[in-house]
This record gives C-alpha cells, sequence and structure tokens, in this order.
C-alpha cells in the first residue's frame, strides 16, 4: 500500500501543476471577463431597480421599471417591430445565406471568389454609412422611385419611408442585404467541414439535388445553422443603427426598436438610467430564452 | 518550482497592468478624440495628456496655474457658431493679448451625450470651460445637473439687454446660466419670381392668417405645381413654431403636460393636417432633403429660424429670388401674433472651468457687450439678441440675395414681438410625442384621440 501511495501522490501533484498552469493561463482573461463584462452587468441590474431622473435615483419599488415598461405605449411599440424584424428577417436571411452558400460551394462554378466577395462586401460597410445610403436610396427623389418614374410604373415618387409599412419593409431589406453574406461565410467554412464522397454516393444512389440538400447539407450544418440562429436574434434584439439613421424610428414610431427607445430614454429626453437599464434587462432575458429554445430545439445531438 | 512562482508572478503583473492599462487607454482615446477634431492647439492637448493621466481634472488647472489665459469652448458649427466664438476671442485679446480661445468642433448631439455622461458619472473633468446649449435644452440639461453649470445672474452680464422671450430660455429658478447668442427669430422666405407666376407678391403673404396662406398656397399649387412649404417628417418644427406664434406651449405653467384641452394646439394640428391634405406642405424624410426642397426649386417658400436664410443662401443661382416676410397667424385665437421663434442658443460655463472670472468676463464683454462683435458675425448669418446690436448700422444695409432688403432689421424686430412660450423640462419628450400624434392624424386618426393618447405617452415618460 505505501509503496502504491507514492508514486500516486505524485502523479496527483503532477496533475494539479497540469490544473494550476491551466488556471493560470485562465486567470487574466477571466478576471478580465469579470471585471469588464460581469460587474457592469450586476450594477446594471441594481440601476434598474432605482427610480428617478438624472441622478436623484432611489430605491424606491423595486419592479415599479419592470411593470411601468408594460405601461409604455412607445416601450410596447417597440418590442413589437423588434419582435417583427426578427419573424420576418431572420428565416428569410438564414434560408437565402444557406441557398447561396450550397451555390457557391459547387466545384464547377466559375469565378467563386468574385461572387463570395460581391456578396460578403455589404459586411464590410459601417452600419451607419449603408443605413444612410438606403435612406438616400429611397428617399423621395432619390434612385428607386426616379427608376420607377422612368420605367412609368409610379407616377410621382412614392415616400416609402414615410409610410409604415414600407418603412418597415426596407429596414428588413436592408437588414437581409447587409447581413446575408456574414451568414453564408459560417455555412461555407461548415460545408468545406462536410466530405464530398458523401455527396458523390448520393449521387451514385440518384439523389435529386433538393434531395442532397435536405438530406445531406441540411442535417449536418445543423450546428453552423443553431449559430447563425441565435446570433441573429442576439443582433436583432438589439438592432439600434437602422432605427437611428435610416427611419429616425418613424413614421410614428413604426419602425422604432427597443435600444432606439432606451436611447432616447437615457440621452435625448430628461435621463431615466433606472428605466433604461431595465429595459435593457429585459432585452437581455429576451435574448437568453430565445437562445436556449433555440438550443433545445436545434440541438437533437443526444 | 522558483520559475513556477516567477511565471505565477508574471501573469500577476500582466493582469494587473492589462486591467490599469484598460483604464488609461480609455481616457487617452476621450483626449485623442479631442485632439483629431482640434486644429488650433495640438501640443497643449498633447501636455494635457500627460497632466490628465496622473491626476484626472487637472487639464484645466494646469493652464490657469500656467498664467494661461485660454478658454475651451465646443459648439457645431464652423460657419456660424465657432466662426462668431473665434471672432469673439479676438475682440477680447485686443483688450487682453494673453488671452486666446480654443474652439472642439463638436456636434450638438454629440456635446448632450458627452454632458450627460460626465454629470453622471460625477466627473466634469472632460468637459470645456463654456459649452453652446441649444435653448430648448437648457432647462432640461440644468434642472437635470444643476452641479455642472455656472450661476451667471451676478456675473456682469447686463440681461435686461437681451430680448426677455430669448432669455427666459435660460433662466431655471430666477438665476441666469446662459449668455443668449443666436436669434431664432421665424421668418417666411417666398420665391418672389415663383408668386409672380400664380400672379401674386410677397405682400399678398404678408400680415396673412393661415387660412388664407392656405388658399393662396392651392392658388400657388395650381399654376406652378409647387407647394408653399416643405418639411421634415416626424419633426415638429412647424408645429412647434405655430404654437409658439400663439404664446401657447405643451406645458401649463406647473410644467405639467397640457395637450387636452389645449384649443391653440388642437387649432394648429388641424391647420398642418389641411395643408398636408391639400399638397401646401410637402413632408421629406431628412434634413438634406428639406434643404434640397429649396435649393433645387421644389417649393416656392419656407418657414423657419432665421438662421435657414444661411442655407437658402448656398443656392448663388437664385439670388436676388427671395423675399422675407413674418408668418402667418391663427385668426380666432388670443394672443396669435405673426411671431415666433425656433431653434437658437446661449452659451453657458460648466462647472469643469477653473477660471470662472475670466470666463463670466469674456462673454459679458464680448457676447453681451460688443456691437462691434455681431457687426463682425454678421456675414454669417448670426442675427444678435444683443439688442443694442440691432440698432448698428450694419443691420440697415439691404441684402442683395433678398432683393435689397433690410433683411437684418427686419428679422430683429420680428425677434422683438416673438411671444415667449415654455418648453418646460421634458420639452423633447413632447416634441416626440406631438410629432407622433400629427403622423397618425395626417394618416387619418382623430385629433383628440391622439392628442389624449400623446398626453398619456409624456405623461408615462415623465415617471
Amino acid at each position: 500500500m505505501s509503496q502504491v501511495k507514492e508514486p500516486k501522490k505524485r502523479k496527483m501533484s503532477l496533475e494539479r501543476r497540469h490544473n494550476l498552469t491551466g488556471w493560470a493561463f485562465l486567470t487574466p482573461a477571466t478576471l478580465m471577463i469579470a471585471v469588464m463584462s460581469f460587474w457592469p452587468m450586476i450594477q446594471a441590474f441594481i440601476l434598474s431597480l432605482q427610480t428617478g431622473k438624472a441622478n436623484n435615483l432611489s430605491f424606491g419599488d423595486p419592479l415599479a421599471n419592470y411593470v411601468r415598461m408594460f405601461r409604455d405605449n412607445v416601450f410596447m411599440t417597440s418590442l413589437g417591430n423588434t419582435f417583427l424584424y426578427l419573424i420576418i428577417q431572420v428565416p428569410i436571411m438564414l434560408v437565402l445565406a444557406l441557398i447561396l452558400a450550397s451555390m457557391l460551394n459547387n466545384k464547377d462554378l466559375r469565378c467563386k471568389g468574385l461572387f463570395r466577395t460581391a456578396i460578403f462586401l455589404p459586411c464590410a460597410t459601417s452600419l451607419v454609412s449603408y443605413a444612410i445610403i438606403f435612406r438616400s436610396l429611397f428617399g423621395v427623389d432619390g434612385f428607386i422611385n426616379t427608376m420607377l418614374i422612368k420605367f412609368g410604373i409610379l407616377n410621382t415618387g412614392y415616400n416609402f419611408l414615410g409610410h409604415a409599412t414600407s418603412a418597415k419593409i426596407i429596414i428588413i431589406i436592408a437588414l437581409i442585404w447587409r447581413w446575408t453574406g456574414y451568414n453564408m461565410v459560417f455555412y461555407l467554412s461548415g460545408l468545406q467541414n462536410i466530405e464530398y464522397s458523401v455527396y458523390e454516393a448520393a449521387k451514385i444512389d440518384g439523389a435529386s439535388p433538393m434531395q442532397t440538400f435536405f438530406k445531406i447539407t441540411v442535417p449536418l450544418l445543423k450546428p453552423t445553422i443553431l449559430l447563425t440562429a441565435i446570433m441573429s436574434t442576439n443582433g436583432t434584439l438589439q438592432l439600434f443603427d437602422e432605427s437611428v439613421n435610416l427611419t429616425k424610428g418613424g413614421p410614428a414610431n413604426a419602425t422604432i426598436t427597443m435600444s432606439h427607445y432606451i436611447y432616447n430614454i437615457s440621452f435625448k429626453y430628461v435621463p431615466t438610467f433606472g428605466y433604461a437599464a431595465a429595459m435593457s434587462f429585459l432585452i437581455f432575458i429576451l435574448v437568453a430564452i430565445l437562445a436556449f429554445v433555440q438550443m433545445k430545439v436545434g440541438d437533437k445531438r443526444d | 518550482m522558483k520559475r513556477k512562482i516567477l511565471s505565477a508572478l508574471l501573469c500577476v503583473a500582466m493582469t494587473a497592468t492589462m486591467l490599469a492599462g484598460c483604464g488609461g487607454e480609455a481616457k487617452d482615446s476621450t483626449d485623442d478624440k479631442q485632439e483629431t477634431t482640434d486644429d488650433t492647439a495640438g501640443d497643449d492637448a498633447a501636455t494635457d495628456d500627460a497632466a490628465g493621466d496622473d491626476a484626472a481634472g487637472d487639464d484645466a488647472a494646469d493652464d490657469s496655474a500656467g498664467g494661461d489665459q485660454k478658454l475651451t469652448v465646443w459648439c457645431w458649427d464652423p460657419a456660424f457658431n465657432i466662426f462668431s466664438m473665434e471672432e469673439a476671442g479676438k475682440v477680447y485679446q485686443a483688450d487682453h493679448p494673453e488671452f486666446s480661445v480654443e474652439v472642439v468642433e463638436t456636434p450638438w448631439d454629440d456635446i448632450q451625450t458627452k454632458l450627460t455622461t460626465a454629470a453622471t458619472s460625477g466627473d466634469l473633468s472632460t468637459m470645456p470651460d463654456i459649452i453652446l446649449m441649444q435653448d430648448n435644452a437648457f432647462q432640461k440639461n440644468v434642472i437635470s445637473y444643476p452641479e455642472a453649470f455656472v450661476d451667471l445672474t451676478d456675473s456682469g452680464v447686463d440681461f435686461s439687454q437681451f430680448s426677455e422671450a430669448k432669455t427666459a430660455y435660460s433662466v431655471v429658478e430666477g438665476k441666469n446660466y446662459g449668455v443668449p447668442f443666436d436669434n431664432g427669430a421665424v421668418i417666411a422666405a417666398y420665391r418672389t419670381d415663383v408668386l409672380e407666376q400664380a400672379g401674386m407678391k410677397v405682400d399678398d403673404f404678408t400680415d396673412i392668417t393661415w387660412d388664407e396662406y392656405l388658399e393662396k398656397g392651392k392658388t400657388v399649387l395650381e399654376k406652378t405645381g409647387k407647394p408653399l412649404l416643405s418639411c421634415q417628417a416626424g419633426e415638429s418644427d412647424v408645429i412647434m413654431m405655430m404654437l409658439q406664434s400663439c404664446g401657447a406651449s405643451l406645458f401649463d405653467d406647473d410644467g405639467n403636460p397640457a395637450l387636452v384641452g389645449n384649443d391653440a394646439l388642437k387649432k394648429v394640428m388641424e391647420t398642418y393636417a389641411a395643408l398636408k391634405e391639400a399638397g401646401v406642405l410637402v413632408e421629406v424624410n431628412d434634413w438634406d432633403q428639406y434643404i434640397s426642397t429649396m435649393t433645387t426649386e421644389t417649393v416656392a417658400g419656407t418657414i423657419n429660424g432665421c438662421w435657414i436664410m444661411a442655407s437658402i443662401k448656398t443656392a448663388e443661382d437664385q439670388s436676388g429670388k427671395w423675399a422675407i416676410t413674418n408668418m402667418p397667424k391663427f385668426k380666432d385665437l388670443e394672443n396669435a401674433t405673426n411671431f415666433s421663434n425656433n431653434g437658437g442658443s446661449s452659451w453657458a460655463i460648466t462647472a469643469n472651468c477653473q477660471n470662472v472670472d475670466l470666463a463670466k468676463d469674456f462673454l459679458a464683454s464680448t457676447f453681451a457687450g460688443s456691437v462691434e462683435l455681431y457687426e463682425n458675425i454678421i456675414s454669417c448669418g448670426a442675427l444678435a439678441t444683443y439688442l443694442p446690436a440691432g440698432d448698428s448700422d450694419v443691420y440697415a444695409q439691404g441684402d442683395e440675395f433678398f432683393g435689397g432688403d433690410a433683411v437684418s432689421a427686419k428679422i430683429v424686430e420680428f425677434a422683438g414681438k416673438t411671444p415667449s412660450n415654455n418648453t418646460g423640462v421634458y420639452y423633447y419628450e413632447a416634441r416626440d410625442a406631438v410629432a407622433t400624434a400629427m403622423q397618425n392624424i395626417v394618416g387619418g386618426a382623430s385629433v383628440d384621440d391622439e392628442l389624449q393618447l400623446a398626453q398619456e405617452t409624456i405623461e408615462s415618460q415623465m415617471q
């Protein structure tokens, strides 16, 4: 027993030393994340329980801010808008990205690099500048209206951003334009991990392109699809630049997003940081719930 | 084992420096930003950098300790208020050769964000000595952060030399916090050549009512195809101008929102909707499109604060084709006038200013004491709210662009007749709620319902 004990002890300490080294490497990053991310999150939560204007914050009814947001008709409008973008834009974008990715993954396609670059390029533009470009494109005397008039489809310019429905559609189009390429790159890299022989085998077995897509590509890409779905959901719930720069939240708050309203409450209006923090926390909770649901639905690998 | 301890120590040291480094970096980057926007005194900012890292907030103290008579100012328009501030610096330099002013170009939205951030964190060291503040935001900022501003009541500035309506924006609880600067008196500008095609003259639009404006606007639209007025959708400038011309406000004297049962506001909303429906008023989506409706001749006129003249004048080929008169008034409303105000700003001294006496004396002897300054800056369209400047000969000179009319003197006269209104602390909340209501009304909703809803929105946001 005593003979065995000696080496065992040494082995333990070796393992422990390895562990310690691992932790030593992890510590800086962990500390940084804790100080930079988690501590502000805790502070924001404490802030969200406070009411009052500017610096005159006080702890009153702890849930006052959380109750208030459900009675705030502008916030409810912004919540509705954000979910509309989420429900319509994310599926269209992901399906489009998937189709484009599997098309561009074709071995025999020429100028692949060119097409990939062209589709990815929108992601290289800044959010603010592309929003401003879309605004001028869809202006009353903008490019789109000029074209429609030239082709005789319209007689006078249509104020796309001045009507609730068309303004929402334009934000969705802008988002799809901006983010499809980004998601496509994820799918392309996911597709590299699928053996080409699998497709060949399917072809020999007489599978149609549709069948290969649904029976091979989609199931094998599932982890990537899950990742992009969660990222897009997260991004859409925090949508800010498009609402501020493209439509300014108008007409009549028809396109305002939650983050835009939080910004208004914090900086444009008399600052109510407690309420703003509470709304931010609602977004955080929504992101967490949606990510959890998507992981439960999407991840069926035992 | 020694090596292990050493590496552990290194790790700790690394973490510590990383954390410390990040804190320092954040500060550096804000300083860098100031440096890049700053054209004149890059060297000074660099020395401040070093001082700022050792002890935050010492920047300005260093300046005064070194006997440096320098003031830092934030304002936003190179052609207008930055130019004016630099001219004021020159005027003051004549008597105080040591003095210098450093203007950092900062858009208003950025000033607001930086002010909110600095005042909320309680660390004002990032603020300059003087900022230019939008009149509409003055009450909000001073009431939210009284400790961030310097009381100017007994600073030697003679506030009776300014129009009362203008000074009222920067008075909080009986104390003056701002030195009034530019004039936002509303003018109605018309294209005389377009009106001529419709068989009308500018005189037909002087001292008229909104009903007449609507009728004449329809005629102009019919004969020339041009609307009389354009404005930005989702902004309530036109509504606020109309409202103030009746001396009415969105808030009562106690600061409570007064939208429901506000006869003036209801009349304003109905008039706006009627103008929009008739096509006499067109809405565009952003500021650039609004300006281009005038410069590309798609509209026959505009109504806005007199600072809009600078933008109208950018279309040099239209020189001599514009004329200026007063805005229409509401016929049936008590206190209604042909005069109103839109925009305008005032100078405020921040609590971070280390040489308050210098800043006070500077403002008192320039923007509140020098007719010469206002004569120098009239070339950029900066019209004085400083009343003695209105008597200057320069103001009586005609402007070729506006058909040789003495527009400056005219605007000073308008400014003197403008009724004052109560912006209240929650002005921006109210503005947005009213703009939303207006868009819904144009879309066919009932005025009373929408005003009720807007009032509820403001009340909820005032919590």
